[in-house]
């Protein structure tokens, strides 16, 4: 049997158009646009100003708090200006415009940290930290502050290449292509976190890659491969968490306080070259697909590349996009801007020609129940959405609102159509505000 | 070219299944299983009340709406939908007027009244047919397969005295009530009633193709299995646990089953057993959401049919089971919510 969790659908995966196209490089852009918040967590402040000469890799904006991470340079070439511009979350955020001089200087920073062996965890936990590198699974949660608080009481230590969301293949190509770089970054992540087990879990659509991974791994070693079932939330933190150890993360808690530390295939990848090589995180690979694009690809893109740029390097789109999604479909930012730049934890830009942009309809709800058989995270759908069209906070309390994940698995299979995610994101808002006023 | 971009919440896939298809699927089991077996065994008539019901229940619908100034709702089908279950819950003999006025009461009391499709807390074809089962015209049964002089006929009178013939559960509950000894069920043999050659209500007496139906709607996932099993697993298991009517040593009293698989299966068979269960129970309105809610939901429509089966006036305990019950939805989905995520996994120590 597969590993599994509760509840979560099986959408068409619709990975066909680019599982079998290797990555290739994008050239960087004439300009490159870096927002001061590519990550979870407080916004970096620029350390550079217009006119100064940057170097590839060097760092352009820090931030002193805790839950942060540096924002490095992707080319060499000259700050242009430092401005307001459009952000791929739908607001407005400060960029650094950076002016590409083509030559991709590097800076004098990057230089090999020495062997996983050598250095000691304080070295490591510093080099990532350095190298700005963030959960590149979505949510772009500071790396090394997930390592330290995971540190001392980690047993499992998960490599996340589920990739449960439809259309997405940038893990999938990542573990075909470069299987070594998972697993150096697993050793680093191991050492770090000293785990009983350490396992790569992917989904059983991608037996390739697995076999990939096993080919990769020494003869003898702890580190476990594990074939989950292909369902979407699998790359979910807790679901996969769950799938694993058979252990649900409490609410309110962290996979960290049951012993578990999860990162995504491509996080640790760039763990790996983060201490082999230096190079701090300033690209990946995002897959490119959907109705409307002309060619599906894995493209290996420069973080702040415009989302225009992206499509028009694939061969522009076949008819005009009537959506753009940052990410899967599945939990995906909609775009209304694509001058806005590629950002750490976006590994897919999907756009959909119109036929494939749901019509608008009556929403009604005929109590199906198939919602509340679907939540991975066991609630009732159903009524959090009646509660919260009535305003009824104390209910959404009582029926754990703040439980939701927003993994969409509810909304997607719904028959009556409910915009059920974006009624479970109005109910916490209206949660969150009311909790400030009573201070 | 940005201004035409649409940008909402996420997700941006839906599943291809919507109230509609499931409703069509609900449709075609109707109208493709257990209505030409009707038409079958009870003639034309059969298909005739089913139009007439069908008909008014979508006519109903729409005026309701249109002069409530409501948004037209036909097109999700559920009209077409509670007119073939009701029909089905007819005798062939019922008069078109009150076929009509069932329907009336399925569509604009039961179900638009209480805000429409999704809002109603009571099945609106069992309502309708507990709202009319006052009417002695409804307890007319005739035999099955009568030759075509003597089944009723579409239109035109008819004397339905001369080919009556009492349903098997009515048989059992006049054995019973009367202590007739040696009054045999066994006019009706087993394939009978699994088939359905039986006097009974129009789309309820063929156990094997309502079973079949049953499966089409698990196999297409517009029903899940808790509902129906937790049902016929009750009655079986209550009806073969208390039999009636076996042979007591010496004094035979009652004799009309040999062992309690008999007393089981008849009770199994006959009766809107499987119609309810399999198509009523399962109506996604008036049932909980919750799996502990359904087993539970599925647990109490079949202790209610055996209860007011063996010791109701009326023969037939599974409509007002099932209406019972629905009354008792709210308390199953605020009581049956799943376990918490996380709640068994406390932080260790």
């Amino acid at each position: 049997m597969f590993h599994r969790f509760r509840g979560g659908v099986h959408p068409p995966d619709m990975k066909a158009a680019t599982r079998h196209k290797p990555v290739e490089t994008l050239p960087p852009p004439e300009r490159v646009i870096l927002p001061m918040s590519m990550h979870e967590g407080s916004p970096c402040e620029p350390v550079v100003r217009p006119d100064q000469e940057i170097f590839m890799g060097q760092i352009i904006a820090d931030s002193a708090a805790v839950v942060s991470s540096p924002i490095h340079s992707p080319v060499s070439g000259r700050v242009q200006s430092i401005e307001l511009h459009p952000h791929p979350n739908g607001t407005r955020v400060l960029s650094i415009f950076i002016e590409n001089d083509g030559r991709d200087i590097p800076h004098e920073s990057i230089h090999p940290k020495g062997s996983v062996e050598s250095l000691t965890s304080e070295q490591l936990l510093r080099a990532i930290r350095d190298a700005g590198i963030v959960g590149m699974g979505g949510v772009a949660y500071p790396a090394h502050v997930k390592i330290a608080a995971a540190r001392g009481k980690c047993e499992t230590v998960v490599i996340n290449a589920a990739e449960s969301e439809p259309y997405i293949t940038s893990d999938h190509r990542l573990m075909l292509e470069a299987p070594e770089e998972i697993l150096g970054g697993l050793r680093v992540l191991m050492k770090l976190l000293e785990p009983k087990r350490a396992v790569i879990a992917v989904e059983s659509n991608k037996r390739d890659a697995a076999e990939a991974l096993r080919r990769t791994l020494p003869g003898k070693t702890k580190i476990e491969l594990v074939t989950l079932r292909a369902r979407y939330p699998q790359g979910s933190e807790r679901q996969i968490v769950k799938s694993i150890t058979g252990r649900e993360t409490p609410p309110g808690e962290l996979p960290s306080d049951i012993g578990c530390a999860v990162f995504n295939a491509a996080t640790a990848a760039a763990l790996h070259r983060a201490v082999t090589t230096g190079q701090p995180l300033v690209r990946r690979i995002v897959t490119v697909s959907g109705s409307a694009v002309a060619n599906a690809k894995n493209l290996d893109v420069r973080f702040g590349t415009p989302l225009a740029d992206i499509f028009k390097a694939t061969g522009g789109f076949r008819e005009p996009p009537a959506k753009v999604m940052m990410g899967g479909p599945m939990m995906g930012v909609a775009q209304h801007d694509l001058s806005a730049p590629l950002i750490k934890g976006c590994g897919a830009l999907i756009a959909f020609a119109k036929g494939d942009v749901p019509a608008k309809g009556d929403e009604i709800c005929i109590r199906c129940g198939r919602c509340v058989g679907v939540c991975p995270a066991h609630l009732l759908p159903i009524y959090l959405y009646m509660n919260e069209r009535n305003n009824r906070l104390k209910e959404l309390e009582r029926l754990r609102l703040n439980d939701c994940i927003e993994c969409g698995a509810c909304a997607y299979i719904c028959p009556g159509r409910l915009h059920l995610v974006h009624s479970m994101v109005t109910g916490k808002q209206k949660l969150a505000s009311v909790k400030k006023e009573a201070g | 070219m940005d201004e035409q971009l649409t940008v909402s919440a996420s997700p941006h896939i839906r599943a291809e299944e919507s109230t509609r298809s499931v409703m069509l699927d609900m449709l075609i089991v109707l109208s493709i299983a257990p209505l030409p077996l009707a038409v079958y065994f009870f003639g034309w008539r059969s298909l005739s009340i089913t139009l007439l019901s069908v008909t008014c229940c979508v006519v109903f619908e729409y005026l309701y709406r249109k002069l409530l100034k409501k948004p037209n709702s036909l097109g999700d089908l559920s009209a077409p939908v509670t007119g073939m279950l009701f029909a089905f819950t007819l005798p062939v003999t019922a008069p078109y007027w009150l076929v009509a006025l069932g329907a009336f009461f399925a569509v604009v009391v039961v179900k638009q009244l209480y805000g429409g499709l999704g809002k109603n807390f009571l099945n609106p074809a069992l309502s309708a047919r507990v709202f009319l089962s006052g009417f002695a015209s409804l307890a007319v049964y005739v035999r099955p397969l009568l030759e075509e002089g003597e089944r009723v006929p579409v239109l035109g009178p008819f004397n339905a005295a001369a080919v009556a013939q009492a349903t098997p559960l009515s048989v059992l509950k006049d054995a019973e009530q009367l202590s007739l000894n040696g009054l045999p069920l066994n006019v009706f043999s087993w394939q009978d009633l699994f088939f359905g050659q039986i006097p009974g209500n129009i789309g309820e007496v063929s156990a094997a193709v309502l079973l079949l139906g049953g499966l089409y709607l698990l196999i297409r996932r517009v029903i899940r299995l808790r509902i129906p099993l937790a049902f016929l697993g009750t009655v079986a298991l209550l009806t073969f646990l208390f039999p009636r009517g076996l042979p007591e040593g010496d004094t035979v009293s009652l004799w009309i089953f040999n062992t309690s698989v008999d007393y089981m299966l008849f009770h199994l068979l006959s009766g809107g057993l499987i119609l309810g269960a399999v198509f009523m129970a399962t109506d996604y309105a008036t049932g909980p959401v919750t799996p502990r809610g359904q087993w539970i939901f599925g647990v109490g429509c079949g202790a209610l049919t055996v209860f007011i089966r063996t010791f109701g006036a009326v023969a037939e305990g599974v409509w007002y089971a099932i209406l019972l019950m629905n009354t008792v939805v709210w308390l199953l989905d605020r009581t049956c919510a799943p376990r918490r995520f996380g709640r068994r996994w406390l932080r260790r120590e």
